[in-house]
């Protein structure tokens, strides 16, 4: 058998944002650093973590859409191919498509039905997508402040699975739907995953990923800090590799809700070794060295202590 | 009763009303989920016994009276978007004392670090700004907090931070809490009440008959 390409394979990603210090003084802010994540075809891959861990300006990445003040350092491949600028030019909205965070990203003066057609769909295809987000055939007639939020969140997923594209990279699509929908949305992209696509699914819900995702990311601080076979989440903290990866498990209502003290550390103020130490329980000396990415129990991790 | 709200009715377009003859009571001290699916009102129901929005009729009573037209309201509304309930002029110390003066040891109590109070709200994340919006809604004036899906857009640690404090303020001050929330898990692990949103609709014999 061949071995497939990963329709996109990202290896020691950094994104920093040039800004002004004081007066004309300027400062590079690194908001990601070393990243490494790969997504295959008939591939779900959901990516949790802290608010601010830089999980939506990955999307971004991915897309080619930052502001211009920001510089990407690293190796991006869309199958196998460098991911130049053009080439984003040209996979965006065709091959690529995003699932935007925010209801914002909506034009407010369109009507939805309008929007979600956009300029390569068809009236046809946005009426099977309504229909199958139980969105009722009014709903194309009303503009998005006349939206609930989950109504509006509805029509976010619409636009991106009307379309033909290879790969989907979705930011939060679920917050706000009722459980019922959140499950019929994730369920379509598991069919769509099924068909051969590949699903970047970035989301704080963690019960949904490990239900419907192949593999988990777990970001910290601009970094991954973990990559999990979904199962893992399933089984409990033990199955788990790195600590941040606990307490994670650990802070879901339904186990035990134990808040961690603490916050992540800002991009500009990165500790140097892990990132994670200031807050970890197991911190020892050598953390403070750096700490390589190695593969651990089929998922990989970067934590010296992990075993 | 802390709060009493009595056949309401609100729609936003002409005859297509989306909240009918809805009752709905809390106490003081009492902790109620509000589910429902998405689209349903649970939000406009939030914003109405908040004050925000005027019912088309039936009444709202707080403590047996009428909310207050002017000066503190007693019931607090916390959003799902903290991004869009701050001045993004403002820097947030301004923000923060908009309607009253939190102490230093609630700031620290909410894990608010003194050097935000210097930045816009762009510069901070989403959890940042959300804790922001909570203690500025905390004032000892507050008898009642509204929650409509406060900590949905944040990551699991955060949430469980959040609600550690704002559990804690609820039952010291015996604040009456409503939350709501599409994630059972979460009701059933803070609530001491669970309301579903279609029982409130069906229960009014009004929509009965």
């Amino acid at each position: 058998m061949e071995h497939k390409e990963p329709i996109l394979d990202i290896k020691n990603l950094s994104v920093s944002f040039r800004m002004y210090e004081k007066g004309l003084e300027q400062k590079d802010l690194k908001v990601i650093s070393n990243l490494n994540i790969h997504v295959d075809e008939g591939e779900i891959l959901a990516i949790v973590g802290s608010s601010g861990s830089g999980k939506s300006l990955l999307a971004s990445t991915v897309l080619g859409i930052l502001p211009k003040n920001a510089s990407v350092t690293g190796d991006m491949r869309y199958y196998g191919q460098p991911m130049t600028i053009e080439l984003q030019q040209r996979l965006r909205g065709r091959e690529i498509a995003l699932v935007p965070q925010s209801v914002e990203y909506l034009d407010p003066l369109m009507k939805t039905g309008k929007q979600v057609v956009g300029v390569r769909g068809t009236k046809e295809k946005q009426r099977l997508a309504f229909k199958r987000y139980g969105l009722q055939r009014e709903v194309e007639e009303l503009y998005p402040f006349q939206l609930s939020g989950g109504m509006a969140r509805r029509v976010l997923v619409s636009t991106a699975v009307i379309g033909d594209a290879k790969l989907i990279v979705a930011d939060e699509p679920t917050p706000g739907m009722s459980k019922a929908m959140a499950e019929e949305a994730m369920s379509h992209f598991r069919t769509l995953a099924d068909e051969g696509k590949g699903i970047i699914l970035i989301t704080h819900d963690i019960d949904l990923a490990f239900e419907y995702a192949d593999r988990i990311a777990i970001f910290y601080a601009g970094t991954t800090v973990e990559t999990a076979l979904a199962e893992d989440f399933g089984r409990g903290p033990e199955a788990l590799r790195h600590p941040y990866s606990k307490a994670l498990w650990e802070a879901l209502p339904q186990n035990g809700f134990k808040p961690i003290p603490g916050t992540q550390p800002y991009a500009g103020s990165i500790p140097g070794g892990c990132l994670f130490a200031p807050r970890c329980l197991y911190k020892t000396e050598e953390c403070l060295g750096e700490i390589p990415m190695r593969t651990l129990r089929g998922g990989e991790v970067c934590c010296i202590h992990a075993d | 009763m802390l709060i009493e709200a009595k056949d309401i009715c609100f729609s936003y377009r002409k005859n297509r009303s989306i909240l009918e003859h809805v009752d709905f009571t809390m106490d003081a001290g009492e902790r109620v989920a509000l589910v429902g699916p998405s689209g349903c009102g649970k939000s406009t129901l939030a914003q109405i016994l908040a004050g925000y929005l005027k019912p088309e009729s039936g009444t709202i009573l707080f403590e047996g009276k009428p909310l207050p037209r002017k000066g503190y309201c007693p019931v607090q509304l916390i959003y799902q978007h903290p991004e869009k309930a701050v001045n993004p002029r403002w820097k947030l110390s301004r923000t923060l004392t908009e309607g009253w003066e939190p102490q230093e040891e609630l700031l620290k109590w909410m894990g608010i670090e003194k050097e935000w109070l210097s930045r816009y709200p762009a510069e901070l994340s989403g959890g940042e700004l959300q804790r922001f919006c909570i203690a500025r809604a905390m004032s000892p004036k507050t008898r009642c907090v509204i929650a409509d899906e406060m900590t949905a857009m944040l990551d699991v640690i955060t949430q469980a931070q959040i609600w550690d404090v704002m559990l804690k303020m609820a039952e010291r001050r015996k604040l009456g809490l409503l939350v709501v929330t599409h994630r059972m898990e979460l009701a059933e692990r803070i609530c001491t009440r669970v309301v579903r949103f279609e029982e409130l609709v069906e229960e009014n014999p009004a929509n009965v008959l």
